[in-house]
């Protein structure tokens, strides 16, 4: 079963340029609720108010970084179980390992493409409805 | 640097052998034997004071040739960095701006399309419907209108949309200009590299004599590493053979797998 194609999703990325091509891409796939912010300091609060379903997060990014992000995300009682794909130019295995520790739910490696995405995503809500079931 | 007035036991010899020489012609009176023992000591000392200055003169040579390195280092510092910094928030910059031209022609662009594509299958059924004689008169005056307006649409979202895409087009100068730029850095990078290995060397030369002291890891490095594994890398270089680095994104499936994933 495919996401909700109305769901909330929350795009963080510290460049403007790869938030609008998030964007976008989501739009072509059907998705149009669509938050954005620049990193995790601007993003927490947004969680914090909620309403977001899907979270979609950059790890470089100047204050909090996307994995600090993720791991606020996980020990908050009300947003731990809330998907993350991380969408980074990060490519080191170990960071990689340390983002599934963190509890990431997919790993997309900059420069991706829409059809890298689409899978994720699909992917991601395939594995929360199962495990939801 | 080590003095070798320390090693100098041979001439102490030398003085007391001397000095008790000039003593003993002193007691026995031979003022002439005492005058020459005392310029002896006096050459001694001459010999001596010019190992000494010959010391001082390569140190200052030395020390010259290093503040020559410190004096391009210090316009480099001072100067060059700021500005490649600069001119690197300008590449930041100027490819920012390319990729927001590039979206903005897209996301005009893009439903003008759809629109054409939508219409045109619309269309296209009712056009089907008149070959098939399923239209009657009024109806196919409608459809008739609607072609019109629709051939017109044609006419004007394509060209639109072409003009777009020369925008968009335009927009990649952006590669050019910032290439330009980051080679330039390239080049202020690897001066500062050759600088540092010659600064290395000199100082390296130092060392030698006092002890070659490795000092450790400063606490200001560890602090940057630190720093560098909470923020990450940054893009991996492509064509740098790094087994730390996954190179794909089926890599990183793979290795997600392996965990369970």
């Amino acid at each position: 079963m495919a996401a909700d194609k109305n769901m909330k999703i929350l795009v963080v990325d510290d460049f403007s340029t790869m938030r609008r091509i998030i964007k976008n891409l989501l739009r072509e796939l059907g998705y149009n609720n669509v938050v954005e912010a620049d990193d995790g300091n601007t993003a927490l609060p947004i969680l914090q108010k909620g309403g977001i379903q899907f979270l979609i997060t950059d790890w470089n990014m100047p204050g909090m970084t996307g994995l600090e992000l993720l791991k606020h995300v996980r020990a908050d009682p009300n947003l731990k179980d809330l998907p993350t794909l991380m969408v980074t130019a990060e490519a080191k295995r170990e960071q990689i390992m340390e983002a599934a520790q963190a509890g990431v739910n997919g790993y997309i490696v900059k420069p991706f493409t829409a059809a890298t995405l689409r899978e994720k995503i699909d992917k991601i809500f395939e594995r929360v409805q199962a495990g939801g079931s | 640097m080590e003095r070798e007035k320390g090693s100098g036991g041979a001439d102490l010899d030398a003085y007391r052998r001397a000095a008790e020489s000039l003593l003993q012609h002193v007691e026995q009176g031979d003022a002439e034997a005492a005058q020459g023992v005392i310029d002896d000591l006096t050459h001694l000392r001459e010999t001596e004071l010019f190992r000494e200055l010959g010391m001082l003169t390569r140190d200052l040579h030395e020390a010259i040739k290093a503040f020559n390195y410190d004096d391009r280092l210090a316009d480099i510092t001072s100067q060059e960095i700021p500005d490649a910094r600069e001119r690197l928030n300008y590449v930041i910059t100027m490819t920012e701006q390319a990729a927001h031209r590039t979206l903005t022609v897209i996301e005009g662009s893009a439903p003008l399309a759809q629109e054409l594509a939508e219409e045109g299958e619309r269309l296209g059924e009712r056009w089907q419907a008149f070959r098939r004689r399923e239209l009657d008169v009024e109806e196919f005056r409608v459809l008739s209108r609607e072609l019109d307006d629709f051939l017109a649409k044609v006419q004007t979202n394509s060209r639109y949309i072409s003009e777009q895409l020369n925008e968009a087009l335009m927009a990649q100068d952006y590669q050019d200009l910032t290439g330009q730029i980051i080679r330039k850095v390239i080049a202020l990078v690897e001066e500062v590299e050759s600088n540092l290995v010659q600064l290395v060397r000199i100082s390296g030369q130092r060392l030698e004599g006092e002890g070659e002291q490795q000092p450790a890891q400063s606490a200001s490095q560890q602090a940057a590493e630190a720093e560098r594994a909470r923020r990450g890398d940054g893009p991996a270089m492509p064509g740098r053979n790094d087994d730390d680095v996954v190179s794909s994104q089926d890599e990183v499936d793979d290795l997600l797998s392996s965990l369970g994933f």
